[in-house]
């Protein structure tokens, strides 16, 4: 069996969709910012097979930035997290409803 | 070979990111999450970037998830393997993601054929990446300099112990 381009999309999918389902079902901060990473990898595997398909390396680059990016989203939302944890006492999205109408 | 070793790292990956979801502790999370990126970087290889394999590697499985490591064991999270299972949100979650996953396999699937793969590990990847980096795309290349600064500092102020 040939592998094709939608191969590879559909694994992106199927990977961006687990981190939508971690996203809308966990309750705590550090794994809903992994499912974040995984949906982010998602993303980057699309680029990549775009890349080799159409035969232009640009995607790679996009990806580049992307990796370099999440690096400095990952340190600053950890920092942010972090915080929480000293105001809060914990990691849960429930104890974050000072905005809640 | 090559479509054998794509449903390897593939299911692989799907299989860590599985695990991210499903394990309570935030561990075990964190290690699943290391899974399953060593497994798209094997995928990388597969699509001839191999650059970006060794970059994913290095900062995803290497820093990144050292930093996750280390807040998960540096907080208390004990309290999240009691938490009761929550079927409302389970079944909104999985009904959302489900019909985003039909959604993009139906489009995908338009795209049958019509584009062919680049040999297979003919390409000097890293040459051609470094051409790129240093001439087209040299602009980003310098903001993204500033980006890491940026963040820097908003780490080590945020981290600092009187915060407002």
């Amino acid at each position: 069996m040939n592998i094709g381009l939608q191969h590879y999309l559909v694994a992106s999918a199927a990977l961006f969709s687990l981190g939508l389902f971690g996203i809308i079902f966990r309750r705590n901060l550090i794994v809903i910012f992994m499912c974040l990473e995984l949906m982010l990898n998602a993303s980057n595997l699309t680029l990549v097979a775009f890349s080799r398909f159409t035969q232009h390396i640009d995607g790679q680059i996009f990806v580049f930035f992307t990796i370099t990016v999440a690096a400095a989203e990952v340190a600053v939302g950890l920092a942010l997290v972090v915080a929480i944890f000293r105001i809060k006492g914990n990691g849960k999205t429930e104890s974050l409803k000072e905005l809640k109408f | 070979m090559e479509s054998l070793l794509f449903w390897f790292f593939t299911f692989g990956m799907l299989l860590g990111g599985i695990g991210v979801i499903a394990n309570r502790n935030p561990i075990a999370s964190a290690l699943s999450l290391v899974i399953s990126i060593c497994f798209l970087a094997g995928l990388y290889l597969l699509l001839n970037a191999f650059f970006l394999a060794a970059i994913q590697i290095i900062v995803y499985a290497g820093a990144v998830m050292v930093l996750f490591l280390f807040i998960v064991m540096l907080l208390d999270l004990r309290a999240e393997a009691k938490r009761p299972f929550r079927w409302g949100a389970f079944f909104v979650a999985f009904v959302v993601a489900v019909l985003f996953f039909v959604a993009i396999a139906r489009v995908t699937h338009s795209m049958k054929d019509r584009f062919v793969a680049a040999p297979f590990g003919n390409s000097d990847n890293i040459t051609a990446i470094g051409n790129l980096l240093f001439t087209r795309y040299l602009l980003p290349f310098e903001v993204t300099s500033l980006l890491l600064l940026v963040a820097m500092i908003g780490a080590i102020l945020l981290s600092k112990k009187e915060l407002k």
